[in-house]
């Protein structure tokens, strides 16, 4: 396995993110703060094996957003991360 | 409570095996009842999530591979050698066990009838499973848009769903389904038997000009060659769309 494998889709991230605010995110679009890219959250790279779960720019690869779960909390730490659109649809 | 019930929260549910199915000597699907299942699209996943005796627990996304359309839910799963989640579930698991699954997950990597334009599928390994699922969909509601699977396998041996591609594909369904075997081929192979590239692509692949919808599912560095060969080819980067799986799921 060369390191490359170790990225996934933001689709991986939907089951957590979806606790956290209750839509479904991967079709969620999301801003970096570092290049200025918007992609739904589905085409960003994620690392799952980081300690929390890491969101990078598909673009510039700046790191995102960081979620880690712990006795029974969500941190969030927002990094280059701009905005994110959510569709309030069903 | 009745505000995350409004906006459809997340929850973690039970389901109860019914069927196991050995699709190869490494890909076990699993059927499941979920009482009260939402339903889902063609694409999405579920996670999957197991406790141990000692309260650790560990949980994986697998996709789905039943239609919207069946009754009830499968998940295909492939077993990593060093898995924390796949061992049990394709050696341990037996009809009457319960797993507790998250989901359905996705509004990104999903296909249904109303997407227009012809639906190009590239497959490695086991990133067919959602692809099935579209597949399936395609097939239950009848769509008119053509389909092709491009697929990559190691071996004959290792095709998931090989009987049922091969009757989609028998079937004047407008399917077509190619296949490549990387590592071994039959003695009478005719078809492809390198890995997935801008020439394979070329010869197989919807032209760019037809406006296909393409889906790429597999691992990592799969996923980036072909994405990449598509882009080269001429596809509209914004018609495609990629599941990575990395190293696996586990």
């Amino acid at each position: 396995m060369d390191a490359e494998d170790l990225v996934v889709d933001g689709n991986a991230m939907g089951g957590v993110l979806g606790e956290v605010f209750l839509h479904e995110m991967t079709s969620a679009r999301v801003c970096c703060s570092g290049c200025g890219g918007i992609e739904p959250v589905g085409a960003e790279r994620v690392y799952m094996q980081a300690p929390g779960i890491v969101m990078r720019c598909s673009h510039c690869e700046a790191v995102m957003l960081v979620v880690t779960q712990r006795d029974g909390r969500y941190l969030l730490g927002f990094q280059q991360l701009q905005w994110i659109d959510i569709s309030a649809g069903p | 409570m009745a505000r995350a019930a409004v906006l459809g929260r997340l929850n973690w549910r039970l389901g109860e095996v019914v069927e196991l199915i050995d699709e190869t000597p490494r890909v076990r699907s699993i059927v499941l009842d979920v009482p009260e299942w939402p339903g889902h699209r063609a694409g999405q996943h579920v996670d999957v999530r197991l406790t141990a005796e000692d309260g650790y627990q560990a949980q994986r996304s697998y996709s789905i591979a039943s239609a919207p359309d069946d009754e009830r839910l499968m998940l295909t799963v492939e077993l990593l050698a060093d898995g924390e989640v796949s061992p049990y579930l394709v050696e341990e698991l037996r009809a009457g066990d319960v797993l507790e699954l998250r989901g359905p997950i996705g509004g990104f990597f999903v296909w249904d009838a109303s997407v227009t334009g012809p639906l190009l599928l590239i497959a490695g390994s086991s990133g067919i499973v959602p692809l099935m699922a579209m597949l399936r969909h395609r097939a239950a509601v009848a769509s008119r848009e053509a389909a092709r699977l491009i697929y990559s396998s190691r071996s004959w041996q290792e095709v998931i769903f090989r009987d049922e591609l091969g009757e989609l594909a028998a079937g004047s369904e407008g399917v077509e389904v190619i296949h490549t075997l990387t590592r071994t081929q039959p003695p009478d192979w005719q078809g492809f038997s390198g890995r997935i590239d801008a020439q394979m692509l070329k010869e197989t692949a919807f032209a760019p000009g037809t406006m296909p919808n393409a889906y790429i599912c597999g691992p990592t560095s799969f996923v980036e060659a072909a994405g990449r060969a598509l882009v080269l080819l001429g596809h509209d980067p914004k018609r495609i769309k990629t599941e990575r799986f990395g190293p696996t799921g586990g």
